[in-house]
């Protein structure tokens, strides 16, 4: 139960996926621009991350392994979160449509986002027991879920400022989630596992 | 004189008008996630310029075969494909590049560069453009990492060639104070986002 505690506070904080590991870096440029889409996208994200996490880890331990094909891993896990995906937005348009028109266009998007591939990867590599792997994915995603939270909101103010020619868009936006990025810094040390 | 040779102009737009990291903004996780040093920046570029390259070559002779419905999917798998092979490379070869560049080597395949140069590029053109293509997109993708990396290891560390002591050079003697923040993540961002106003004036200064 501590471990899993560790695991939860340390993904959210002090390896935030997006500030410290840089992993989801795209999708926290791209849609950050407003609250409201940052919002869709982070439901999107916990959701496919916590799935993608809980499949692979399973596909990897009960079918890679004892076949002696580890090195499927990358081309696996790829296709398992692009069908993934591609299941979950069928079956939202079925269940809940409303949710579904939230979500809207970041749904497939995902799918490019590495910070999925990375959790999927990580929860292996770093040898998580099952449970602890589905609670990685899903501090992980809130730990993403955070940052774009947060800078969706810095980024809402930033439109008023007085920004350097040359540094408009991604150049400031960039800097700004290194000052951010620099707060989370705080947390270093914190907790190991 | 770029206008008449579509070979020159395939080459010249992955490194300078289409940028992958200062013009178009992709592919920034390992940008930020591998800088920290020289030879890791380098060791991904080169890593990446691999993958895009086959691929394109690839995806550019397979295009007639491929069902426009599933095409994704299949360029997913042809660059995961060679993913494996430069994860198993640098693994045998390279082995500390590769623990240093960590989890950052299988997540190439969802480097959006490759798939996005399969899409708008290989999947339209002929075999040997599609290659030049590649190559250019590359080397443009290497540039960037390159810059970034040696910004940031000159400041955060005050050496080139590190970490291994024995390659490491000293750029400012042993009194040299560097400032580690550029190491750190943090400093990954800033000296990014510094290096991108850099690069749009000079782009507007050259008008291109």
């Amino acid at each position: 139960m501590e471990r899993l505690l560790s695991i939860i506070f340390i993904y959210i904080l002090v390896e935030n996926f997006v500030l410290q590991r840089f992993f989801g870096i795209c999708p926290f440029l791209g849609v950050s621009r407003k609250m409201e889409t940052a919002v869709g996208m982070s439901m999107a994200v916990i959701f496919v991350m916590s799935m993608a996490t809980l499949v692979t880890w399973l596909l990897y331990t009960f079918v890679l392994i004892p076949l002696n094909l580890e090195y499927l891993q990358i081309v696996t896990f790829i296709l398992v979160i692009a069908s993934l995906v591609q299941l979950v937005e069928t079956t939202l348009r079925k269940i809940s449509p409303t949710l579904y028109q939230g979500l809207g266009i970041f749904l497939p998007l995902i799918t490019t986002n590495c910070a999925i591939m990375a959790v999927a990867l990580l929860a292996v590599r770093e040898e998580f027991a099952f449970i602890e792997a589905v609670v990685f994915g899903i501090a992980a995603s809130i730990g993403f879920s955070l940052a774009l939270v947060i800078m969706a909101g810095i980024r809402e103010r930033l439109e008023l400022a007085d920004v350097p020619e040359v540094l408009k868009g991604s150049a400031v936006t960039l800097i700004t989630a290194g000052i951010l990025s620099l707060a989370f810094q705080g947390f270093r040390g914190m907790l190991t596992l | 004189m770029a206008e008449h040779n579509p070979y020159v102009d395939d080459l010249s737009r992955g490194i300078i008008r289409e940028n992958p990291v200062f013009r178009l903004l992709l592919g920034m996780c390992p940008v930020l996630g591998v800088t920290a040093y020289f030879i890791n920046g380098l060791g991904m570029g080169l890593a990446t310029t691999a993958v895009v390259i086959a691929s394109n070559v690839v995806i550019a002779s397979l295009k007639n075969y491929i069902p426009a419905q599933v095409r994704i999917p299949c360029f997913i798998v042809v660059i995961a494909t060679f993913v494996t092979i430069v994860e198993m490379v640098l693994q045998a070869f390279q082995p500390a590049l590769y623990e240093a560049l960590g989890v950052f080597v299988p997540l190439i395949v969802v480097n959006c560069v490759i798939l996005g140069r399969a899409e708008a590029f290989a999947s339209k053109k002929p075999v040997l453009r599609s290659l030049v293509d590649g190559v250019g997109v590359g080397i443009g993708f290497t540039l960037a990492l390159g810059i970034l990396a040696l910004v940031r290891e000159i400041a955060g560390q005050g050496t080139i060639m590190g970490p291994d002591p024995e390659s490491a050079i000293l750029l400012f003697g042993e009194g040299f104070e560097p400032m580690g923040l550029f190491g750190q993540p943090p400093g990954a961002f800033i000296a990014l986002g510094l290096l991108l106003g850099f690069a749009n004036m000079l782009f507007k200064k050259l008008n291109i």
